[in-house]
């Protein structure tokens, strides 16, 4: 955990003035909603079909268990008793009043919380991987860069109001759970051959309208030269990128439209000339912020205690365990994933009643800490693994243990035309009726990893391009349709998926996804070849022909 | 449209000038880029000052020789989302060490103060006669601060240091 | 559908109203006949013709500080002079989410 210091509280609570005032100002009318729209999003408030929503900023995906209370107080006292988990490591409560927002943000500033820049044209949460700090084949934390750059990015002066909204996301481990190919910066943390820890620079990444895979800019950027090398990418993109037409104002058009070499180039320019400036990070600044990190003192403990020996006869424990829970880098210790994907539930809602409970298990079992993963399904990560038969029991008594991790049913959706004011068609009912389809746990095991991904427009906010199977709500004559793509993944080895053939109505989705998923399980070379392996070997056409011959 | 110069309301001595209009050859004038750089050597050495209002879709560079006969630029903000005069500030200031008056026009609204101010801005061309009346208090808002700009102020990174070797020092 | 947000000429085809939400809260609301606003569709002030529409939007974006982003949208005029949405999206506005919330209201 990060513990902010009297500088960082300072600043939260200033800001909360400052949002007490312009909220005022505008129910006032001294403020229009032009002049306010801009201020609100960059304090997180959007206003949706039913009400104001709300995204909270959970950077790079830590909380402790006091902050999840007050994200429930906050679900209880201003909203309707939950909130929704979102794919950036944010939390969304959809029924909050303007006029009671500043108090919200009060409550939240209380316990190191904020909403500052979830929205608007400006450099937004930084994410990271949920497992950061126990993962076993990690580097080394990569959430004190994450911090270095939460804090350099926060009301900077120049790069608050960029073209459009830029997104920084970090890993540190070989195998990505950041998504960071599909950002504006993608950061990876490695090594290079003298030992020294830098960072390959990915830049130009994004879903949305025209989606586009991140690019290297560069392979090794030192740790020191971090946040000089990002402001020389942010100064060129402020002055360079595209203002005239918002669908083109990402980073990722400019750097498509001038070509990698050629930004790389302007950003190479820009950087010598400022590298050795005010943001080089010394050493003794990176430590600093690295000891207000804590991390919990573990005990020697066994790999195989005699608890999860005796469990293991008891097969709902064993298909949870087998299914949600992680490695952990000390012995004895484990990381469990909390599924937030019941069947027939909205993929990633938690109700207040939960978040207490999780916060209290976290208390017992976690040293007080939880993780937001960008799947939308929260993390205890520092599980010791003689406890989680007893701590098995308590979280499938509130909910949040259905062994579907990373299985067809871990749906990652956006809210969709329920709640969302672009969205042309519904997600969460559409995610709802996959989950019941797939709801035995043997068939899901059966077929093994496979990400579904629902957007509710082209707007992207459920992934849908990096989806395994991609579902793409868009709207016909007044009808919803829905466009299905096939072996798209938001890993290190990212790629944007194939669309299968025309858009489906409504009422056909989850027949398409079980043609799919049956025609992969004959078609698939081994058991053990995933789904996604069988699209890359075979190509979207015998999916297409399974889909499309009966329709 | 009130003018605030260093925290206060002040008169502007500055005349726009409008490209078809004749140039006074003394007075303060502030006059489009365009009609600076075609005569930019006769206008840089006029008796009156002489400020460019300075676009913010074209480099800053172009500026750069005659910054230092210059009394003023005037920064663009066509709509106040648009923010490159931003970048145009600190690169004035911190990198073409320009010490005349930075000043900001367009859509100039409070809540842009603080971030104008850490930019190098001193200088504003403001909108509403209310925001222009609230200036000094909008820009005290912020008492910490997390990057450096060339306004000098330390940040919080810094301050920690600061903090860090003035306890070890008093042990 | 084509986010009403960035509705630009002015047309309608058959019945419509003007909705926006209510700034304070962010509230479903509805242009009245006596240029007011209401949180019941069945109070909605009803045009028939581009030019009526256009009028309606007019005066109700006019009200910036009661209501937030006003638009026309169709209707449906039911037997008997019953006001219902014209489509998906006002249904989901007027009726609430086409799920059940995670905690019942």
């Amino acid at each position: 955990m990060y513990a902010y210091d009297e500088l960082d509280r300072t600043i939260i609570n200033e800001r909360v003035s400052e949002f007490r005032d312009q909220v005022k100002r505008r129910l006032s009318g001294e403020l229009t909603e032009d002049e306010f729209k801009m201020l609100r999003l960059q304090n997180g408030v959007y206003l949706q079909l039913h009400a104001y929503m709300f995204r909270v900023a959970i950077p790079y995906g830590t909380l402790s268990s006091k902050q999840l209370r007050r994200l429930a107080h906050v679900a209880r006292r201003y909203d309707r008793g939950y909130g929704h988990f979102t794919t950036r490591q944010n939390i969304q409560f959809n029924w909050i009043k303007l006029a009671e927002l500043p108090d919200a943000l009060s409550d939240l500033a209380d316990v190191g919380i904020h909403a500052m820049q979830t929205s608007g044209n400006n450099t937004r949460n930084v994410t990271s991987d949920q497992w950061a700090g126990v993962a076993p084949d990690e580097i080394e934390d990569p959430r004190i860069w994450s911090e270095l750059i939460r804090q350099y990015t926060t009301l900077h002066p120049e790069f608050s109001f960029l073209p459009r909204k830029f997104k920084f996301a970090i890993t540190a481990s070989a195998h990505d759970r950041a998504a960071i190919k599909v950002h504006d910066i993608g950061l990876r943390l490695h090594k290079n051959a003298e030992g020294e820890t830098g960072f390959e620079v990915l830049v130009g990444g994004g879903l949305g309208r025209t989606p586009f895979i991140a690019k290297t800019i560069k392979p090794f950027v030192p740790g020191r030269d971090l946040l000089s090398y990002i402001e020389a990418i942010l100064r060129v993109y402020n002055q360079y990128g595209r203002r005239d037409n918002i669908y083109k104002a990402r980073i990722k058009i400019l750097v498509h439209e001038l070509g990698i070499e050629k930004f790389a180039q302007e950003v190479e320019d820009e950087w010598l000339q400022m590298r050795d400036s005010a943001l080089t990070l010394d050493d003794e600044v990176v430590e600093d912020i690295r000891s207000r990190f804590s991390y919990p003192v573990y005990e020697k403990l066994p790999h195989m205690p005699e608890e999860l020996k005796k469990a293991a006869h008891d097969p709902y424990f064993e298909a949870w365990r087998k299914n949600s829970v992680a490695p952990h880098k000390v012995t004895g210790y484990a990381i469990v994933t909390l599924s937030l994907k019941p069947v027939g539930g909205p993929p990633g809602d938690a109700t207040a009643d939960q978040m207490d409970a999780i916060a209290d298990l976290a208390d017992k079992y976690s040293f007080g800490e939880i993780r937001v993963g960008h799947e939308q399904n929260l993390a205890l990560p520092h599980v010791a693994r003689r406890d989680l038969p007893a701590l098995w029991r308590e979280l499938d008594k509130i909910g949040v243990a259905t062994p579907n991790v990373n299985l067809v049913s871990d749906i990652i959706a956006c809210p969709g035309l329920d709640y969302c004011s672009l969205a042309n068609a519904r997600s969460i009912p559409i995610a709802q009726e996959l989950t019941r389809r797939f709801a035995n746990h043997d068939t899901a095991n059966l077929i093994g990893r496979l990400h579904v991904n629902i957007s509710g427009c082209i707007n992207a906010c459920g992934h849908h391009h990096v989806g395994h199977i991609g579902i793409l709500g868009v709207e016909k004559n007044g009808e919803e349709f829905y466009q299905i793509t096939i072996g798209g993944r938001a890993d290190e080895n990212a790629v944007v998926g194939t669309l299968i053939g025309p858009a489906v109505p409504y009422g056909e989705v989850a027949d398409v996804v079980e043609d799919i998923v049956e025609a992969y399980l004959a078609l698939r070379a081994r058991p053990d070849e995933l789904f996604i392996d069988t699209v890359k070997r075979l190509g979207v056409e015998p999916f297409r022909e399974r889909v499309y011959a009966t329709r | 449209m009130p003018l605030v110069r260093n925290g206060k309301i002040a008169g502007d001595e500055f005349v726009h000038v409008a490209d078809d209009a004749e140039i006074p050859g003394d007075g303060a004038i502030l006059i489009s880029s365009a009609r600076f750089l075609a005569d930019a050597e006769t206008l840089s050495r006029r008796a009156g000052k002489t400020g460019v209002i300075w676009p913010n879709n074209r480099d800053v560079d172009d500026l750069v020789p005659y910054l230092d006969r210059l009394a003023a630029v005037a920064l663009v903000f066509p709509i106040f989302r648009d923010g490159r005069a931003y970048s145009q500030a600190r690169l004035l200031r911190e990198r073409h060490s320009y010490k005349g008056e930075l000043r900001a026009t367009g859509q100039v609204l409070r809540d842009q103060f603080v971030f104008m101010l850490r930019a190098g801005f001193d200088t504003f061309e403001v909108r509403k006669e209310s925001d222009a009346e609230a200036f000094a208090q909008t820009a005290k808002r912020y008492s910490v601060f997390y990057q450096p700009t060339g306004d000098g102020r330390l940040t919080a990174l810094h301050r920690r240091m600061q903090q860090r070797h003035s306890e070890s020092a008093g042990q | 559908m084509t986010s009403p947000l960035e509705q630009k000429k002015i047309r309608i085809t058959g019945p419509s109203m003007v909705t926006a939400n209510r700034t304070w809260d962010g509230v479903v609301i509805y242009r009245t006949p006596d240029h007011g606003w209401s949180v019941n569709l069945s109070d909605a002030a009803i045009v028939r013709t581009s030019d009526e529409a256009r009028a309606l939007l007019a005066e109700s974006v006019a009200d910036d500080v009661g209501a937030v982003g006003a638009y026309i949208a169709p209707v449906e005029i039911k037997d008997g002079g019953k006001i219902r949405p014209g489509n998906l999206r006002e249904h989901i506005r007027s009726e609430g989410v086409t799920i059940d919330l995670p905690v019942p209201a």
